[in-house]
C-alpha cells in the first residue's frame, strides 16, 4: 500500500497549482477578453438601436410607402412623405461621380507605384498620397464649395457650355469625394498588385511581352478580384462620406440625375435633422434612424463582400 | 544590337510607344492627385491668411463682429475630447488586441470578434454618432431628460464633452485594435519563447517583453487614429455638440487655469462643447467672404495640428526602428 501511495504525486501539476500569481493571470485574461468584447457590444448596440427605432418608424409609416414613394418631405406638417428614393439616388449619384473620378485615378496610381515607379520615387509618392487620406473631410467640402464650383465648374460648364451650375451641386461633391477615396484604392490595389507572383511577370517578359503587356494583360487580370474588393471598399467609403457631401452637395431632396443640381444624400439628411429642432420620438427624428439603418446595411454589405473577395484572393496566391 | 532590332521593327516600336504612353498616363494620374492636394492646401492658406494670427487662436467665435472671431472654443473643445477619448480607447484597444493576438485560441468566437472588428472599421462615422447620441447622450431615456448645464456626473450625459469623447472612442477603437494587432504580430515568437522559458508568466512576458518591443508600432497606430478623430465632425454633430459656443469646457482657457481653477478640471467633461471641425463647418455653411476666410483659417490651424501629429508618428517610427533590431 505504502509503495503504491508514493507513486501518486503529492503535489498537483505545477501548471494547475493555485496561487496568487495564477489568479492574477486569470484576472488579466478575463479583463482583456472584456476589452475584446467591447467591439462586439458596439456592433450589438448599433444594430439594436437602429432596429428598435426602425421598427417604431415602420409601425407608423408603411414599408411600401418608404420603398415605393418618390417624394421625401418629412418636415411637411400636413402631409409628411417618406419615400427613400430621392435620398438614395442622391447618395449613389455622388458616389457614382466619385467612382468615375476616383477609381481610374486610384488604379492608375497603384499601377504606377507597383509596376513602373523606381524605389526612390515610390518612397516619396506613396506617403504623399497617404497625406490625402489624413485630410479631414470637412476640408474637402470647403474646397468643393469655395474653389471647385466657382473656379472650375462654373467657368467650364456655365460660361463655356451654358449649363446652369448650382452653388451646391453633385459634381463638385463627387469630384472631391473621388479624390478622397484615391488613397484607399491605390494603397489596397498596390498591395494586391505587388502580391502577384514575380514569376508571372518574368514569364511574360521572357515570352517577349512589353512592360505594358505585362502590367495590363498579365498582372492586372491576375489581381482583378483584389482590385474589385478595393473598389468596393472605396465606394462604401464614398457612400458613408458625410461632411464634404453635406457642405458641397446641398440639402435638396429632389429626385434627379442632374449632376449640376443640388441633392440631399442620406448622410446629409442625418446631419441636417440632428442640427435642427426635431423633437425626440417624433416621426421626423425616427426617420433619421431608418436612413442610418439603410446606410449601415449598404456599407456593411459592400464591406463584407469586399473582405470575402480579398480573403479568397489571398488564398489564391499563398 | 538589340536597340536596332526594336527600332527597325515597326510593330514592336508601336507596342513600345503605347507602353510608354500608358506609363505616362499612370504618372499623370498619380501627379493629378498630388496636384489637387497642393492646390487645395495653397488655396485654403491664401484664403485664410488675413485671419491667421494670434488673435484668431485666442478669441471666441463672434456673431456680432465675425471679423474678430477666433477658434479658441474649438481648440479647447477638441483638446478635452481627445484627452478623454484617449483615456477610454487606448487601454481598451490595446487590451483587445493583446487578447486577440496573445491569448485567444482560434475558436469560432475569436473569428467572430476579429471579423466584427474589421467590419466595424468600415461603418460610416455618422452611424457611430447615432449610437453615441442614443446610448451616451440619452441613455435610452432611462434616466429622464438631459441634466442641466451645470450638473457634474449627472446621467444621462446629454450633449456634453463626455458623450462626444465616448462616441469618438468607439469610432477609433477598431483602428487602434487593428494597428496594435499588426504591431504585435511583427514581434518574433522567439522573444516570447525565451521569456517564457526563463520562467516568466504569460502576462509578465507580454507586459515586460512584447508590449515594449511593439510600442513604436502601437504608438504610430494610436497617433494616426487620434488624428483621424481630430478631423471627425459628423458624429459630434449627431451627439448634439454646438457649432457656436463662446466658452471653453470647465472655463479652463489657459494652461495656468489648470492650477488656479481645479474645480474646472472636474467640470470640463460635463460642459457643453464645440470642436475645431464643427466651428469650421459653422463658418463654411454661412454666406459671406469673411466667414469663408475664417473657415479657411480654421482649416489651416486644424491641418497644422494634424501635420504635427503625423510628423510625431513618423519620428516615433524611425527613432524606435533604429533602436530595436531583431
Amino acid at each position: 500500500m505504502s509503495s503504491n501511495n508514493s507513486l501518486i504525486p503529492t503535489q498537483p501539476s505545477l501548471y494547475k497549482r493555485w496561487s496568487l500569481t495564477t489568479l492574477k493571470e486569470q484576472c488579466i485574461r478575463v479583463v482583456l477578453f472584456g476589452c475584446a468584447l467591447v467591439s462586439v457590444a458596439t456592433t450589438v448596440g448599433i444594430i439594436g438601436v437602429l432596429l428598435i427605432e426602425t421598427g417604431l418608424f415602420f409601425s407608423q409609416v408603411s414599408p411600401l410607402a418608404f420603398f415605393g414613394d418618390t417624394v421625401w418631405q418629412p418636415q411637411s406638417s400636413d402631409e409628411p412623405r417618406f419615400g427613400i428614393w430621392p435620398l438614395a439616388v442622391g447618395t449613389f449619384l455622388v458616389a457614382g461621380v466619385a467612382g468615375v473620378i476616383g477609381l481610374p485615378l486610384g488604379l492608375l496610381s497603384a499601377l504606377y507605384l507597383s509596376e513602373y515607379a523606381s524605389d526612390r520615387n515610390r518612397s516619396i509618392l506613396k506617403p504623399a498620397l497617404e497625406i490625402l487620406a489624413g485630410i479631414p473631410s470637412i476640408v474637402f467640402g470647403y474646397f468643393a464649395l469655395v474653389f471647385v464650383t466657382p473656379y472650375v465648374l462654373r467657368p467650364i460648364f456655365m460660361d463655356g457650355l451654358g449649363i446652369d451650375v448650382g452653388q451646391f451641386n453633385v459634381l463638385s461633391a463627387g469630384i472631391v469625394v473621388g479624390i478622397m477615396i484615391v488613397p484607399t484604392i491605390s494603397s489596397l490595389s498596390e498591395d494586391v498588385l505587388r502580391s502577384v507572383p514575380r514569376g508571372l511577370r518574368e514569364a511574360g517578359l521572357a515570352l517577349g511581352s512589353t512592360k505594358f503587356d505585362v502590367s495590363v494583360r498579365i498582372v492586372l487580370p491576375a489581381a482583378l478580384s483584389g482590385i474589385l474588393a478595393a473598389f468596393l471598399l472605396a465606394l462604401s467609403r464614398a457612400i458613408g462620406e458625410t461632411m464634404a457631401v453635406t457642405i458641397a452637395a446641398g440639402s435638396q431632396p429632389d429626385l434627379t440625375l442632374n449632376v449640376f443640381r443640388a441633392v440631399e444624400t442620406m448622410t446629409a439628411y442625418i446631419v441636417l435633422i440632428s442640427l435642427g429642432e426635431a423633437a425626440e420620438g417624433s416621426l421626423e427624428k425616427r426617420s433619421l434612424y431608418v436612413v442610418a439603418f439603410s446606410l449601415f446595411l449598404i456599407t456593411l454589405a459592400m464591406n463584407v463582400v469586399a473582405r470575402f473577395i480579398l480573403r479568397r484572393y489571398r488564398n489564391e496566391y499563398q | 544590337m538589340i536597340e536596332s532590332v526594336i527600332t527597325t521593327d515597326p510593330q514592336l516600336a508601336k507596342r513600345h510607344f503605347w507602353g510608354r504612353a500608358f506609363e505616362w498616363v499612370c504618372i499623370i494620374a498619380t501627379w493629378t492627385c498630388l496636384a489637387f492636394l497642393a492646390v487645395m492646401l495653397i488655396g485654403v492658406t491664401i484664403n485664410g491668411w488675413p485671419h491667421l494670427n494670434w488673435h484668431f487662436l485666442t478669441s471666441f467665435d463672434s456673431v456680432i463682429n465675425p471679423a474678430n472671431a477666433g477658434i479658441k472654443a474649438g481648440i479647447w473643445g477638441t483638446f478635452w475630447l481627445i484627452l478623454l477619448m484617449s483615456v477610454f480607447s487606448i487601454p481598451v484597444g490595446i487590451g483587445a488586441a493583446v487578447y486577440l493576438e496573445e491569448y485567444a485560441r482560434p475558436t469560432k468566437l475569436t473569428r467572430l470578434i476579429q471579423l466584427n472588428i474589421l467590419n466595424l472599421a468600415g461603418v460610416p462615422s455618422i452611424v457611430y454618432g447615432i449610437l453615441g447620441v442614443t446610448v451616451f447622450g440619452h441613455m435610452f431615456g432611462i434616466f429622464g431628460p438631459a441634466a442641466p448645464r451645470e450638473a457634474v456626473w449627472a446621467l444621462p450625459f446629454g450633449n456634453k464633452v463626455m458623450t462626444g469623447a465616448l462616441t469618438l472612442s468607439l469610432l477609433i477603437l477598431p483602428v487602434v485594435i487593428i494597428s496594435t494587432q499588426e504591431a504585435l504580430r511583427s514581434i518574433p515568437a522567439s522573444l516570447r519563447h525565451s521569456s517564457l522559458a526563463l520562467g516568466a508568466t504569460q502576462w509578465q512576458t507580454i507586459r515586460y517583453q512584447v508590449l515594449p518591443a511593439a510600442m513604436p508600432g502601437i504608438l504610430t497606430g494610436i497617433i494616426l487614429a487620434v488624428s483621424r478623430a481630430i478631423g471627425e465632425s459628423a458624429p459630434l454633430i449627431m451627439v448634439g455638440a454646438l457649432t457656436y459656443v463662446a466658452s471653453t469646457p470647465g472655463k479652463i482657457s489657459s494652461v495656468t487655469d489648470f492650477f488656479t481653477n481645479p474645480s474646472g478640471i472636474q467640470a470640463a467633461p460635463f460642459d457643453v462643447f464645440t470642436a475645431m471641425p464643427l466651428v469650421i463647418y459653422n463658418w463654411a455653411s454661412q454666406a459671406g467672404d469673411v466667414y469663408q476666410s475664417l473657415a479657411a483659417a480654421g482649416i489651416v490651424v486644424l491641418l497644422v495640428i494634424l501635420l504635427l501629429m503625423n510628423t510625431a508618428a513618423v519620428i516615433v517610427r524611425q527613432r524606435f526602428q533604429n533602436w530595436i533590431r531583431w
